[in-house]
């Protein structure tokens, strides 16, 4: 079997809670991790009798998404998908289906490769069961628990065209569309508390040839299922193909700990979702002023972001990084009030979390400065940052308080040549150029002086004593 | 008899009270309410309370101290909401309707839930799980359908107004088969927040009553702009009570040909609407003869609409949250089970032929047809209201038919509705107002159509009619 005569086609359909107050259709709260079936009410219960209100925020955020993604923003129509399934209140989906916000949009990946949108439309979340007793399977089940929090909760279903083409590239789309999200404050795209969630339709085909038949993956909770699954199913696909067998058109879900997919339902077995207009709404039609509006309010975009911080640190891996964690403005600020733009890139990447707590820019400058001129090693300052990140205050202040006094070159000095003279056979390693001691001689330093040395400062000493 | 008006009149000038009005209307319940059925359950003790409580209170409301009947699939919090289905027995809504909230802050007591053709699917309220309901002008006949029981409770004395819901002539019919007034508001005049969904885009709710002047008060204070139903209309409806006594001079009356000729329409029901023409003529109104071609297609646009939104409406009784749940090996079993015995045939029937239409491959021919004839529909209708004010025909082929008669032949059931049943589609007002009475002594009711709001104009028409019998 050879992948290399094979290309792949990927294309994805993510689905992302959108962060407003309340749900789509009625006043509950839109809130994860609540006790269960507290956030409900007879409109999201889907009650005889009930009717469902469209909410104005999630047509709001939905264009704010088209907007971010090139796409068309235009009048839209709620359709019901009707099919059976105890989560499901009212046993139809209110989603929409020809006639979405929006429509034929682009995302540009940070490779400079574009993944054609096709729409990226409005629907409600469903409930969340659970199955209780034998080991959490449906089939055996005991009973099964509905929590009815998530259900009414509002989605955008972003569809992509199957414009990608290896597995990084799908990777890097996911990570992109996530990145966009947040910074739009649309969601907040937790992959991991389901808040986004990918499916992915994958085929593979010969260069030249029609496009194969694609089985559509499920359940991939986190990017890195993403490209695991795509690889693996490649390879199921391709020795299929190649063994002169036909791929069945079919669901598969996505096994983490088996690494592997296995089949769910079929194209035969699919069903007919009936769709029709929904006669309890009416068609959405946001006038231009309002969509002017939003679009006049939207904020920087991450590849706009990642350029910008690029051009003030000097480019870096790094930047995509903090991008995504939202600690470019941070940095840009404090480079602005004169910090060390390497220093702080280097923490943003390292030794924060998005949010990055009480700490705010002119402290994060300072602490940046103290590291450039010497004033605190690399592992000190560190140790600065986490008490700026839960408390705040004056870096120079903590540093005192902690006993971060900056290390005389003479007190290093003395202390780098009292470690040469305590193993002179591995001295004789460095002087002959191996440098896998390098480590062993700072780790001394770094234990006889208690950590206040800095690391470069050692090499940098040892170095010259062996050129000596 | 009393009418509301005169009840609400007396309640607030002091001179009657809430219970006394109440008692008296019990009084008539336990007499005949045996041999009528017009309730699911009569509020005895919830409607002897609120009468207490009209009575400490301000007694301002428009309809202080009035008893009102309620269709029983008007959702009322805390108490039973059958829809006459086995599949929601037991089941007791936390929350009121709009309409009930609007009628309990007018100072209305409640003093019962009706019986209906389940989820309002039928014309005879013989598809009722819980038995028929009988017309009070004779026992041995259907009062109508589906809101059969609001119509009879209304006939009967039980209350001297009820709210029912149309989709497709469920109030015309029976008021017309009781001898009572009914009315079919606008689409969106009038909030469904509450009202149990059979067909959404057709469902509204109306009055009966039995006076035109009763009929427009219930209609002026359920009425309204409710946040909590997207369809309902954000417009100001002109004033109906005072506008009554206007007279019919100069307006322009349209006798609908194809449905005065329909299939079936009883020679003596279209003697009724001639003589309900010449009344008009004679009142000063300039009648002629009125067209709308596509009202023909009505009823079989209407049997594949109507289905398709109640396959999906109804889905959601599956056992898992509320009602019946008949147990079984797995969810899918378990809800097939629930379904199976939990609703009657006619309503099996609808959600097959409806879950036929919209099916792929059928869509286009079935449902997208049935929609393209429905715009047709109005198209005609708002051509026909360039030359006429009001339309004027028959509003159910015959007077009150036996019961049993048309149980085995659902085909001869869906035809009562061939006259009402072209409203809902248009979206359109549509009252029936009693007038005289067939060969067999049976009341007859005479539709009047008009255009969209146009509330105002068919109450004081009906008014002349109702006038010109006297």
């Amino acid at each position: 079997m050879s992948l290399d005569d094979w290309q792949l086609v990927v294309g994805l359909e993510v689905h992302a809670e959108l962060a407003t107050n309340t749900k789509i259709f009625c006043g509950c709260a839109n809130s994860f991790g609540d006790e269960p079936n507290t956030n409900v009410c007879p409109v999201c219960l889907g009650l005889p009798g009930s009717l469902p209100v469209l909410n104005r925020s999630a047509v709001e955020f939905a264009a704010r998404l088209g907007m971010a993604l090139e796409c068309t923003v235009q009048p839209s129509v709620f359709h019901r998908k009707n099919y059976f399934y105890p989560d499901m209140p009212k046993d139809y989906q209110v989603s929409q289906y020809d006639l979405p916000i929006n429509a034929d949009g682009t995302l540009e990946l940070p490779d400079g490769s574009v993944v054609g949108i096709e729409r990226a439309h409005l629907e409600e979340d469903t409930g969340k069961t659970t199955h209780m007793g034998g080991g959490g399977r449906i089939h055996d089940a005991a009973y099964s628990l509905v929590d009815y929090n998530r259900a009414g909760v509002p989605l955008v279903e972003i569809v992509s065209r199957p414009d990608i083409r290896t597995p990084e590239q799908a990777q890097a789309y996911a990570t992109e569309l996530r990145a966009i999200l947040a910074a739009t404050g649309v969601s907040d795209a937790k992959m991991e508390e389901g808040s986004m969630r990918v499916d992915a339709n994958v085929s593979m085909h010969k260069p030249g040839e029609p496009y194969g038949t694609r089985c559509e993956i499920k359940n991939l909770n986190s990017v890195r299922s993403l490209g695991r699954a795509i690889r693996y199913e490649m390879e199921r696909q391709v020795q299929l193909l190649e063994s002169g067998e036909r791929i069945v058109q079919e669901t598969r879900h996505w096994d983490e700990d088996a690494g592997r997919t296995r089949p769910g339902r079929s194209k035969e077995q699919a069903e007919d979702y009936r769709y029709f207009q929904e006669p309890d709404l009416v068609p959405v039609a946001p006038d231009d002023e309002w969509l002017a509006s939003i679009r006049a309010a939207m904020p920087m975009l991450p590849a706009a972001r990642r350029t910008r911080l690029a051009a003030q640190t000097g480019g870096d891996v790094d930047v995509a990084l903090v991008v995504e964690r939202g600690l470019d403005d941070l940095v840009l600020e404090a480079i602005a009030a004169g910090g060390d733009p390497g220093r702080l890139l280097v923490h943003a990447s390292n030794n924060l979390s998005a949010g990055a707590g009480e700490l705010s820019a002119r402290p994060f400058a300072e602490l940046s400065k103290l590291e450039a001129t010497g004033a605190l090693t690399a592992t000190q300052a560190k140790t600065v940052l986490a008490e700026l990140v839960t408390a705040g205050g004056d870096p120079a202040a903590i540093a005192a308080t902690r006993g971060f006094e900056a290390m005389g070159d003479d007190a290093l000095a003395a202390a780098v040549d009292a470690a040469i003279a305590a193993d002179p056979e591995a001295w004789e390693k460095f002087k002959a150029g191996d440098r896998k001691v390098t480590g062993f001689f700072v780790g001394l330093v770094m234990k006889t002086t208690k950590g206040k040395a800095d690391g470069k400062a050692v090499t940098a000493l040892l170095d010259a004593r062996a050129q000596s | 008899m009393t009418t509301a008006q005169q009840i609400a009149d007396a309640v607030r000038a002091g001179e009657r009270s809430a219970s006394e009005v109440l008692e008296e209307h019990l009084a008539v319940i336990d007499e005949r309410e045996g041999d009528v059925h017009a309730f699911n359950l009569v509020m005895r003790d919830e409607a002897r309370a609120a009468a207490v409580a009209v009575d400490a209170g301000d007694r301002t409301g428009a309809l202080a101290g009035v008893p009102v009947a309620l269709k029983d699939n008007l959702c009322t919090r805390g108490i039973p909401t059958t829809c006459s289905s086995r599949i929601l027995e037991g089941w007791r809504p936390p929350y009121d309707a709009t309409v009930v909230a609007r009628l309990a802050a007018a100072g209305a007591v409640f003093v019962g839930k009706t019986n209906l053709d389940e989820f309002a699917m039928g014309s005879s309220t013989e598809n009722s799980a819980f038995g028929p309901t009988r017309n009070p002008h004779d026992l041995d006949r259907v009062p109508g359908g589906s809101s059969g029981g609001s119509a009879a409770a209304v006939a009967a004395g039980f209350a001297p107004l009820a709210l029912g819901s149309d989709t497709g002539g469920s109030i015309r019919q029976p008021a017309a088969l009781c001898g009572v007034v009914g009315l079919k508001p606008t689409y969106g005049l009038v909030s469904r927040y509450g009202l149990v969904a059979f067909a959404s885009s057709l469902d509204q709710i109306g009055p009966f009553a039995a006076t035109v002047a009763d009929a427009a008060l219930l209609l002026e204070v359920i009425a309204g702009h409710d946040p909590l139903d997207s369809t309902s209309l954000d417009r100001p409806l002109p004033p109906l009570v005072s506008g009554l006594g206007d007279g019919v001079e100069g307006l322009r009356v349209g006798v609908l040909t194809e449905l005065v000729h329909a299939e079936g329409i009883a020679p003596d029901v279209r003697r009724r609407v001639e003589a309900a023409a010449e009344a008009l003529a004679d009142a000063g109104a300039k009648v002629d003869e009125a067209s709308v071609p596509a009202a023909s297609f009505g009823l079989s646009a209407y049997y594949l609409i109507a289905p398709a939104e109640a396959s999906s409406n109804l889905a959601r009784y599956d056992g898992v949250r509320y009602g019946l749940r008949v147990d079984a090996e797995n969810t899918a079993e378990m809800n097939a089970a629930t379904r199976t015995a939990g609703f009657g045939p006619e309503v099996k029937r609808r959600i097959m032929l409806g879950t036929y239409a919209l099916s792929a491959g059928y869509y286009d021919a079935y449902y997208g047809k049935a929609q393209q004839v429905r715009t047709l529909i109005i198209r005609d209708f708002a051509a026909a209201y360039d030359s006429f004010d009001v339309l004027l025909c028959p509003t159910s082929p015959t007077t009150a038919f036996r019961l049993g008669d048309k149980t085995a032949d659902p085909m001869s059931m869906y035809l009562n509705d061939v006259c009402t049943i072209p409203s809902n589609l248009a979206g359109d007002p549509a009252i029936s107002v009693p007038f005289g009475a067939g060969d067999d002594g049976l009341p007859v009711g005479v539709q009047l159509l008009g255009p969209a709001l146009s509330e105002g104009t068919l109450l004081r028409t009906a008014a002349v009619l109702e006038g010109a019998l006297r």
